[in-house]
């Protein structure tokens, strides 16, 4: 696989934000995801987000663990860091570099595979340590990169492209982050940017750990029959899929529906969704609120989206640990080294 | 049986305390070892501890030694036998002439005692018990008590063990004093009753001169402050959770803001190894100064991320506090047996820089001179250090810092170079070195950032897959650990004082023991040039050292040979011309034991040959 750089070609009537910067200056390399992964909507969004909010794109870095997910940091924001660590842990990775300097603007992006198995404990305890990131989960259900097996987030009784049945209960992100202290927890889809957009601008903003959990579906793996999210005729398309190796594009998908009402929304195999938006006046400071609303809707296959739980607020680990307004990174010897006197003081000690 | 005259030895002898875990022993038996000191006489105290918390046996050893010898002599001269638990054991552990010294306020049968042996038998529990009323002063001065009868018996001076519990306790007047009191109530009852001093004494003298006596754990904390570490990230293990306890403490004495009272520094307790170390190559990544203290098990579980340090090349430093392994094998027991775990760590060609000190004053140099190279060669340091340096008071040099003495933080390029226009490729080699420059996250608006990951990628971090361009990566990676040859410590090279052709390498916490094996082989008639190995890669004169011996002795402290297993593998060496010296049962090594083993081989080396006996 080579690299695809994106020509760098500005067009000069391009609408500029208030820093002067273009969309473009907020755009990465070209994807080589499949064409239609809900991912790449996400990245949309990202763009789009940090484009609004006028950030200085170098000023972010952004960390992924690995999967189709975590590549996604290469695609948005060409102009900042990035780092696409080892499967599960980026919010250990992210934890460091924000206790490093913690004037940049820490995005964390991993795959439901990544963060509700193999990192499962760093995402908890990233979150219970309030480090102040926006942490967005794309969420398939099933890993992406390996090729189709379930992730922890996937329905039981839901049957996967091989035809085995998933006979593990889900876990919900959402639900265990609002459990874990999270001050800032949403859900979206990644089709739908009016809701996501300023969702991740608001995450982005907000100071403590945010957590956005992104209904984001893979076009090769769930573009299966069987499953309890799909439709015969996707069958024939599937055939063509598995003999030819390749994968068959699909428009991404996308929804825009008013606060308040349940949408259903249509997968690439067919399988339906129903996101129900929150109302325009819920209560998102409400957490034990939004435990319940979120239980109550589940019961009856609703996914809620929009933001469940903010605490306007909250503090970050850099408040809970006092640590000096400077980024550390910054601390040079003459403010880190007690220096040969103390040190001579300190032997005299040891005597 | 034959009659045995007791031993006797001026500040030279090995006096062990037998305790019961929890029972507040240990200050009273660090306070004896202080107390020696104090009166001038170098001493080596080691912690023999169970993995438990409550209710086994633990024991407290400390070698007095005029002389200076630091190591583990063996063989014990004086028991204190506080614990009935092991008791049979401790008596027979006692050196023919030696002493006995027992609780006596419950008479035991006589089969209980050695007759070749001093028994001396202080009623601790009658006068315990007849002085206090509360259970836990019962049990802590009793401590005290034995403490003061073996200042009588040792003829100790009281007024140097009373200035350091005055120190001890500064400004808490009610427990100092009845700390002396306790102290008296012991050495009184001593002189009345008993004949004092015994064969064993401590005399005054000036061998300690301005040595400073502290943990390895500690010195290496104190290191990590001042090599201006911000970021400690770590998870419990013995023997290696004292190395991050101390560096907080040393952190909130001396590196606070004078005005706002706010940290510079940042230590998290990770919910595992994964996460500190993920947390130390965040930090580092961002450049910040981090590490992470861990034992054995935590190695094994930080692999994965010790694999993306090396590739990816972000600096990290690991202080492994090694334990008798594998698995949980001996927790609490020394061992240097984490070498190639640690030169290789990680799957795929790996190879990482170790950094071996001998005692505490090295463990704060080279805790502070990791952060250099870490960063110099960003790459993940090893400070390997064991339980026997990590968790015992030793003897050392004063630590010593020149204030002069800026940090390297390697090829880092700058927002200015980059306006100049300088060719930014995150993995290029322009100086050579195989070390290439890095950036830190948010240099510039447009210039210089890049795309860390543990995927092959090119000169310019872009991905790529293409096995020409992965394999020019992997011979830069050769090319810079061949660099760090020339940065890390140096091996010391010592010579027999006649020209010899044999040789012997060792490295870390065997030192002290390997310098009093020397003498006693030298009096053997065995002559042995040696080499302590300080660092890995090795230097080009480890080499050397063994093309100018016909055997080199390479004494470890694990079953397998690990260094030298190193060393035959990195250097190529014939493995015949290496002879394994090993020692692994998780207490220290000590002199007698390597004498005996050089020695034995040497002697068997110097039988003439049947032919010429003959003829
Ligand atoms: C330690 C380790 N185990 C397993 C893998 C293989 N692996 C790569 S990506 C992945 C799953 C990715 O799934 P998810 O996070 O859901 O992302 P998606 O690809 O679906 O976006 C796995 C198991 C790995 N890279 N490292
Ligand atoms: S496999 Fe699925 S998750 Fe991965 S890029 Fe393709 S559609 Fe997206």
């Amino acid at each position: 696989m080579t690299y695809i750089a994106k020509p760098k070609f500005h067009h000069p009537g391009l609408k500029k934000n208030e820093l002067g910067y273009t969309h473009r200056d907020y755009e990465g390399k070209i994807s080589t995801l499949c064409a239609g992964c809900g991912h790449d909507s996400i990245t949309a969004s990202i763009i789009e987000a940090c484009y609004e909010l006028s950030i200085e794109p170098h000023r972010v870095a952004k960390i992924s663990g690995i999967g189709c997910s975590s590549k996604t940091p290469d695609y948005f924001l060409g102009n900042s860091h990035g780092f696409n660590s080892v499967h599960g842990r980026m919010p250990s990775v992210l934890t460091g570099a924000n206790l490093a300097n913690r004037d940049l603007i820490y995005l964390g992006v991993s795959g439901d595979g990544d963060s509700a198995s193999i990192g499962f404990g760093q995402f908890a305890h990233s979150i219970r340590r309030g480090v102040n990131m926006t942490y967005i989960v794309e969420n398939n259900g099933v890993y992406g990169l390996t090729k189709g097996q379930f992730s922890a987030t996937a329905d039981r009784g839901s049957k996967s492209k091989k035809g085995v049945t998933n006979t593990d209960n889900a876990i919900d992100l959402v639900a265990i982050a609002l459990q874990l202290g999270a001050t800032f927890v949403a859900r979206s889809f990644s089709g739908d940017k009016t809701q996501l957009v300023p969702l991740i601008a608001a995450a982005i903003r907000h100071k403590g750990a945010s957590f956005i959990d992104v209904i984001s579906p893979c076009i090769a793996f769930n573009n299966h029959a069987g499953s309890t999210k799909s439709f015969d005729y996707v069958r024939e398309h599937n055939d063509a899929v598995n003999r030819l190796d390749v994968l068959v594009g699909r428009d991404p998908i996308s929804v825009d529906y008013a606060p308040g009402t349940v949408q259903v929304v249509e997968q690439h195999d067919g399988s339906r969704l129903a996101l129900r938006k929150l109302d325009a006046d819920y209560d998102p400071h409400d957490r034990l609120g939004a435990m319940t609303f979120l239980q109550k809707h589940a019961a009856k296959g609703q996914i809620v989206t929009g933001l469940l739980y903010v605490d306007p607020d909250a503090e970050d680990l850099h408040t809970h640990l006092d640590t000096v307004e400077t980024p550390l990174n910054t601390l040079d010897e003459k403010a880190l080294c007690p220096g040969s006197a103390v040190l001579d003081k300190i032997n005299a000690s040891l005597r | 049986m034959s009659v045995q005259s007791p031993i006797s030895s001026v500040n030279d002898f090995v006096v062990r305390f037998a305790n019961v875990n929890g029972s507040g022993s240990a200050s009273a038996n660090e306070l004896f070892a202080r107390s020696i000191l104090r009166h001038g006489v170098p001493v080596s105290p080691r912690n023999i501890f169970p993995s438990n918390i409550q209710g086994l046996p633990t024991w407290y050893e400390v070698r007095v030694t005029e002389a200076g010898h630091l190591g583990a002599r063996g063989g014990v001269d004086m028991m204190v036998a506080m614990n009935p638990q092991t008791w049979d054991k401790d008596v027979a552990s006692i050196e023919p002439g030696g002493y006995l010294f027992y609780d006596s306020t419950k008479p035991m049968p006589s089969s209980k005692f050695r007759e070749d042996i001093t028994v001396i038998g202080v009623p601790l529990t009658a006068i315990t018990n007849s002085t206090y009323t509360d259970p836990r002063q019962r049990q802590l001065f009793k401590n005290i008590i034995y403490l003061g009868a073996l200042c009588a018996l040792l003829d100790m001076d009281p007024k140097l063990v009373e200035q350091l519990i005055g120190e001890q306790y500064k400004g808490k007047e009610k427990l100092l004093s009845s700390n002396v009191h306790a102290l008296h109530l012991g050495r009184d009852w001593a002189l009345q009753n008993l004949k004092c001093p015994i064969g064993l004494r401590v005399k005054k003298t000036d061998k300690v001169g301005d040595r400073i006596f502290l943990e390895g754990n500690s010195a290496a904390a104190l290191g990590a402050v001042y090599g201006g570490a911000t970021v400690c990230a770590w998870y419990p293990i013995t023997p290696s959770s004292s190395v991050a306890e101390a560096f907080t403490s040393h952190c909130k004495k001396y590196r606070h803001d004078p005005e706002t009272g706010k940290a510079k520094y940042a230590i998290v307790q990770g919910e595992d190894e994964l996460a500190s170390i993920g947390i130390v190559i965040g930090a580092s990544w961002n450049g910040a100064r981090a590490f992470t203290a861990t034992s054995g098990p935590g190695i094994s579980l930080m692999t994965e991320f010790i694999g993306l340090s090396y590739f990816a090349e972000i600096p990290a430093v690991i202080m492994n506090i090694q334990r008798a392994g594998p698995s949980t094998g001996m927790p609490t027991r020394t061992q240097q047996c984490d070498v190639i775990a640690c030169a290789y760590a990680s799957h795929g060609d790996t190879k990482h820089v170790l950094l071996f000190p001998e005692d505490p004053a090295e463990a704060f140099e080279f805790a502070a001179a990791a952060f250099d190279l870490a960063e110099r060669l960003q790459t993940t340091i090893f400070l390997m250090l064991d339980l026997d340096i990590g968790m015992n008071h030793r003897l050392c040099r004063p630590l010593k810092w020149d204030d002069a003495r800026q940090y390297d933080r390697g090829k880092v390029m700058t927002a200015e170079m980059l306006e100049e226009g300088r060719d930014f490729g995150r993995y290029l080699d322009v100086d050579g070195d195989g070390i290439p420059y890095r950036t830190y996250p948010g240099t510039h608006p447009t210039k210089g950032s890049y795309f860390t990951r543990g995927t092959s990628r090119d000169r310019y971090a872009r991905y790529s897959e293409e096995g020409a361009v992965y394999a020019d990566n992997m011979q830069r990676l050769v090319r810079k650990f061949e660099t760090a040859q020339d940065m890390v410590p140096r091996p010391l090279q010592a010579n027999a004082a006649k020209p010899t052709k044999y040789g012997v390498i060792y490295f870390g916490s065997t030192s002290p023991a390997m310098d009093e094996a020397i003498g006693i082989l030298e009096a053997r008639g065995h002559q042995l040039d040696r080499l302590r190995i300080r660092a890995f890669p090795f230097h080009s004169s480890v080499a050397s050292f063994i093309a100018d011996h016909d055997f080199v002795y390479v004494v470890e402290q694990n079953r397998d040979a690990q260094l030298r297993q190193l060393i035959v593998n990195e250097n190529g060496i014939d493995p015949v011309r290496l002879v394994p010296i090993l020692h692994y049962d998780g207490t220290p090594i000590t002199a007698r034991f390597i004498a005996n083993a050089i020695g034995d081989h040497q002697d068997h080396l110097k039988v003439t040959p049947l032919r010429k006996a003959v003829s």
